[in-house]
């Protein structure tokens, strides 16, 4: 009760209003202590969000665990790549020295997996980024529902979160098991996974997930890019890959019962995904990767790919900044010199970098796929990173993936 | 019909077919559907109280629906088939700064839509009967 009668301050009773709201819908049995957060709410999307801050700043909350950021609409390290409104950038720049206000730790990422100190399996957290959700759950073992934008910082400035759902052992079973049955060689091209990712949302909605015949040596950036393509197209805050993700070592340990439905997914659902999220034709207007923020595996993959290569389109290069400062100096001398535009703190498909475009656009995202056209207005051409270097360097969209139809 | 969020909305219902993320899905400023995929594109959900199976994808779907109450292009209310508290959320945020009376109530709709309705702590029930008139766009 010391929350909710101002005995803590105003900006807590606020935030453990909301919490006791959330609660009661989900039928939650009490709350739980958290031990991190990390805050969707720092992108501006409207005065609202800055009241938000406003009120929480103004009430005298300030974080009780350690948060980190999520993106904002500002690359503070590039800010001539910024192209929106003068007024727009002071809103956004305010909503962002607001969250700093309130103690948050200015990480300005979607990928805060990728930071040091990452949680671990079990660890109850609270957080918003839905690709981040979705990586925390399945992939870290990490124990979070799906926060949304105020939810996630409301947590945070109380150290509390409802005790529903993904935060217990109850709620992490599978539900449904998804069956991949495709050949061998489809796993060998990494689009593979953000396909499958999309399929997974589009077909599973809300429920978890159990993923079978996904390859052991699946990597953690194949499971970032699945999990943010499935955030995208559907609901879904946790997938087990049996024999891969934590809590998943064999199908009996990720199910309350065997006895659950199954799902097969072929090439041909994995076609039908690829279509979906961008067979554009045409001569390439550009190229955007790094949607979630690239990894500092990503970067030095990308940066032997561009060796001794010219990109003939604007080619950027998503990732953050805590990431950026952790890769070799060679690694952003060799995007340099292939042309490519690091953009950190931010999105090209959040926030207006990329300007007018003639040509489809290349990604390698699923997420980027999914939300570009209606953000920005443009055509999308999915295709793996490969493929978006050769495009790249030649002018033309070439594509070798197996998912065509 | 279980209510979520206390307000109250009175307006004409209307479905839609698919799940909605309101960040991507939705210009908030004129509140009209923009994702493609929705087979409701180019619809504008303002004034309505919406029913729709769940919400969908990126968790700034809060603060989209939030300035939409605030600005006054959003949905009156929401009948949703789960419970989302990311809806709830954006609702109550609204309710508690600008101090409208934005409803969430989870549950099923029966068919019969025509009509004006009142969404509220009680439930849905029919404010007065009606055919359509042909400007309500939608249909």
């Amino acid at each position: 009760m010391a929350f909710l009668n101002g005995e803590l301050g105003e900006g807590a009773a606020l935030a453990m209003g909301l919490l006791v709201t959330i609660a009661e819908t989900e039928s939650a049995t009490g709350f739980i202590d958290i031990e991190g957060a990390h805050i969707d709410g720092c992108l501006f999307h409207g005065q609202a969000g800055i009241d938000f801050a406003r009120a929480l700043v103004e009430g005298n909350a300030t974080v009780q665990v350690p948060t980190t950021l999520n993106v904002s609409s500002l690359d503070l390290l590039h800010p001539d790549l910024y192209r929106g409104s003068a007024s727009d950038a002071i809103a956004a720049r305010e909503l962002m020295d607001l969250h700093v206000e309130l103690g948050c730790a200015p990480t300005w990422t979607c990928a805060p997996y990728q930071l040091p100190g990452r949680p671990e399996l079990g660890t109850q957290i609270a957080w918003g980024e839905s690709n981040a959700i979705v990586f925390a759950n399945s992939v870290l073992g990490a124990r979070t529902n799906r926060y949304g934008d105020f939810a996630d910082l409301s947590c945070a400035v109380t150290g509390r979160a409802p005790a529903s759902g993904l935060h217990l052992d109850s709620g992490r079973k599978a539900e449904v098991l998804v069956e991949v049955a495709v050949p061998e060689s489809a796993f060998a091209h990494e689009i593979f996974f953000p396909l499958l990712g999309h399929w997974l949302g589009a077909n599973t909605g809300t429920r978890v997930a159990a993923i079978s015949g996904l390859p052991s040596d699946t990597t953690e950036d194949n499971l970032k890019a699945l999990g943010a393509a499935a955030a995208s197209s559907g609901s879904t805050a946790m997938f087990h890959a049996v024999g891969v993700t934590p809590e998943a070592s064999t199908f009996e340990e990720c199910v309350a019962s065997t006895d659950i439905p199954s799902i097969r997914v072929a090439m041909n659902d994995l076609k039908r995904a690829r279509d979906a999220l961008g067979n554009g034709s045409g001569v390439p207007g550009a190229v955007s990767v790094g949607t979630p923020h690239m990894s500092a595996a990503e970067l030095q993959h990308l940066a032997l790919l561009v060796v001794d290569g010219r990109s003939r389109i604007p080619f950027y290069v998503n990732t953050g900044r805590g990431v950026l400062a952790s890769v070799p100096d060679n690694v952003l001398a060799a995007l340099e010199a292939f042309g490519a535009t690091v953009v950190t703190d931010t999105c090209t498909y959040i926030t207006p970098i990329m300007g007018h475009v003639d040509g489809p656009v290349l990604t390698n995202s699923g997420k980027w796929a999914y939300y570009a056209p209606a953000n920005l207005g443009l055509d999308v051409v999915f295709a793996g990173l490969e493929e978006c270097v050769k495009s790249a360097m030649s002018g033309e969209i070439h594509l070798e993936d197996p998912f065509q139809v | 019909m279980r209510c979520l969020l206390p307000g109250v909305a009175v307006g004409e219902l209307f479905r839609l077919t698919a799940p909605l993320s309101f960040w991507g899905g939705v210009d908030p400023t004129t509140g009209a559907i923009v994702d493609r995929n929705h087979p409701q594109n180019g619809v504008s959900i303002t004034g309505v109280i919406l029913v729709m199976p769940h919400g969908r994808g990126s968790s700034s779907s809060a603060t989209v629906l939030a300035e939409m109450i605030r600005i006054g292009t959003a949905p009156l209310g929401l009948i949703l088939q789960e419970p989302d508290q990311i809806l709830v959320t954006a609702g109550f945020v609204a309710n508690s700064l600008y101090l409208s009376e934005f409803v969430v109530s989870c549950g099923q709709v029966p068919p019969g839509d025509d009509g004006v309705f009142r969404l509220d702590d009680a439930g849905l029930s029919l404010e007065s009967a009606g055919a359509r008139s042909d400007s309500d766009g939608g249909y």
